[in-house]
């Protein structure tokens, strides 16, 4: 199914003799936005890094629009198009912020992004361009993160946590930027704590429990108790 | 008036120091690795350089330019071949690799050859020196320190205002995040590898220029090389000119006092300096 931009068949993950994921099937369809939510600790940043090729897997677990991807190195799989902005936002603390951005553009795909339509969207980043990334507050921090996976252009973006340490002031002006961002048909992967804000932007979403999918379902009708159930694992 | 040719003499030596170093520093800076065959390598590049000379018949400084994408070859492959293996969580197992390398080096040496020492012969150059007042200065000190700024400012420039410097500080950083912008580390750190033996082929060719060399000087080299690099603290490559200098002033003065002296005052000075400053002049990494 070439709708499919994305999907994982079994995916599994371990971190030695601990199992972190445990059978995943998840799909994303071309220009679908999906959210990942889950209590702490069930799994959503190693489905992450998973499919954004820093844990290894087998080739045909995880599949992109036909390709089997899993077992691609991180660099190969930023090259098909999918970039990752990390959990904790993970900048380059000896680069400037402008070079975060510039490095974020290095495979060299061809879309919408550059330097001035980041510029555009957070005209604070222009500012600051020269400062080291580190001396920014959090929340700039974090657009730096979302400017640097956009520089790639890519198909199929993920989202590990965006909000997480935020004021919320600083949430609400980045989660209204997203639907800029998404726009042009780009996919993405939500992953967010906060469940309301998870299932506001999205189509659809997974519920991750202990490795497990407890509940995946339609993001604007699902019932909140049945989700409350499968965060929290009370049968 | 001995003194004041001393000092001079102990800074155009520590420009030698700072090329034995600079490589060292770049290869530990990108990547974390300690380099135990460092001095080896400045050795083979000596060797190289002979081997140059001898048979094309040019001048040792004109076999540079041959003997520096020679090492920068070995670099990449060294490091593509193994030294990647061994990166990790652990520093062990790059530490007993490159020990190994560094004894397998000499070896190779010792066999193609001889234990005899070499010199690399630049001719007249050797003996040319400029005066300036009551002060004499050789050209090839003069040279080698001027080679040395050169290759320090370029490092530094390359590390801070090109798209290559620009990966290697990234990798540096964070390797996982470093893969995701596309870098392959691997490949990284083979061109970080290749640069520092470019940079150690200058290094092994100023050398024999300067002194006698056998295959088992190496340690020494790599002694002085780490000295440099810690005076003037991990990670800034101005620092590690600085260490250099600070190291050979240190010798030559101490040859001033005693001619026995001159090891000795260089090592003495470097562990007064770790003593008060552990982390050297101008640390720039931390951790
Ligand atoms: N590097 C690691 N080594 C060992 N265990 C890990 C590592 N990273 C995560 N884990 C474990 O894997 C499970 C899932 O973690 P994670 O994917 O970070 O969850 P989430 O992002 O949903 O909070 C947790 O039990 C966590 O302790
Ligand atoms: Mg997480």
């Amino acid at each position: 199914m070439a709708d499919q931009v994305l999907k994982t068949h079994n995916l599994c993950a371990h971190y030695g003799d601990f199992q972190a994921l445990f059978d995943l099937d998840l799909s994303i369809a071309e220009g679908e936005v999906i959210a990942i939510i889950g209590a702490n600790g069930a799994g959503k940043t190693t489905l992450m890094r998973s499919i954004a090729g820093l844990n290894s897997n087998n080739a045909e677990q995880i599949v992109y629009r036909d390709e089997p991807i899993g077992a691609l190195r991180a660099d190969q799989v930023a090259t098909k198009g999918i970039a990752l902005v990390p959990e904790g936002r993970q900048l380059f603390p000896s680069l400037s912020v402008e070079e975060n951005l510039i490095i974020g553009g290095r495979v060299g795909r061809k879309g919408p992004w550059n330097l001035k339509a980041l510029y555009q969207l957070f005209p604070i980043l222009e500012e600051r361009r020269n400062q080291p990334s580190t001396s920014l507050s959090g929340g700039q921090q974090q657009m730096v993160a979302i400017g640097r996976a956009l520089m790639a252009n890519p198909d199929l973006i993920l989202f590990d946590e965006i909000s997480l340490g935020l004021a919320p002031v600083i949430i609400k002006t980045i989660y209204d930027a997203l639907p800029n961002i998404i726009d042009d048909g780009m996919s993405a992967v939500i992953v967010e704590q906060d469940i309301s804000k998870a299932l506001a932007v999205s189509a659809r979403f997974y519920c991750l429990q202990e490795g497990r999918v407890a509940l995946e379902g339609d993001s604007q009708t699902v019932e909140r108790e049945a989700i409350s159930r499968a965060y929290f694992g009370v049968h | 008036m001995d003194w004041i040719n001393a000092l001079i003499q102990g800074i155009l030596l520590g420009g030698l120091y700072a090329l034995f170093a600079a490589g060292l520093s770049l290869i530990f800076g990108v990547m974390r690795l300690v380099n135990i065959a460092h001095g080896d390598l400045i050795v083979l590049a000596a060797y190289l350089g002979l081997s140059v000379t001898i048979m094309l018949g040019i001048h040792p400084l004109l076999a540079m330019f041959a003997v520096v994408p020679m090492m920068a070859a070995i670099g990449y492959v060294l490091q593509r071949g193994i030294l990647n293996k061994t990166l990790g969580d652990d520093l062990l197992p790059p530490l007993l690799v490159t020990f190994g390398l560094s004894v397998i080096i000499q070896n190779v040496l010792l066999e193609v050859y001889s234990a005899d020492p070499q010199k690399l012969d630049a001719g007249t150059l050797e003996i040319a020196s400029i005066s300036v007042g009551d002060l004499s200065i050789g050209v090839l000190p003069l040279l080698t320190f001027g080679i040395a700024v050169a290759i320090i400012a370029s490092l530094h420039w390359m590390f801070y205002h090109t798209s290559l410097g620009r990966s290697f500080r990234a990798v540096s950083d964070n390797q996982d995040i470093a893969q995701l912008m596309g870098l392959n580390r691997r490949h990284i750190f083979g061109l970080a590898m290749a640069l520092a033996l470019a940079v150690t082929a200058v290094a092994g060719v100023m050398l024999g220029v300067r002194t006698n060399f056998d295959p088992s000087i190496g340690g020494a080299r790599l002694i002085f090389g780490f000295e440099a690099v810690i005076i003037g603290g991990l990670g800034n490559l101005w620092g590690t000119l600085v260490g250099g200098i600070i190291l050979g002033v240190a010798q030559t003065l101490g040859a001033q006092i005693n001619p026995g002296w001159q090891l000795l005052a260089g090592h003495i000075t470097f562990l007064c300096i770790i003593a008060f400053k552990p982390r050297g002049f101008f640390p720039r990494v931390s951790g």
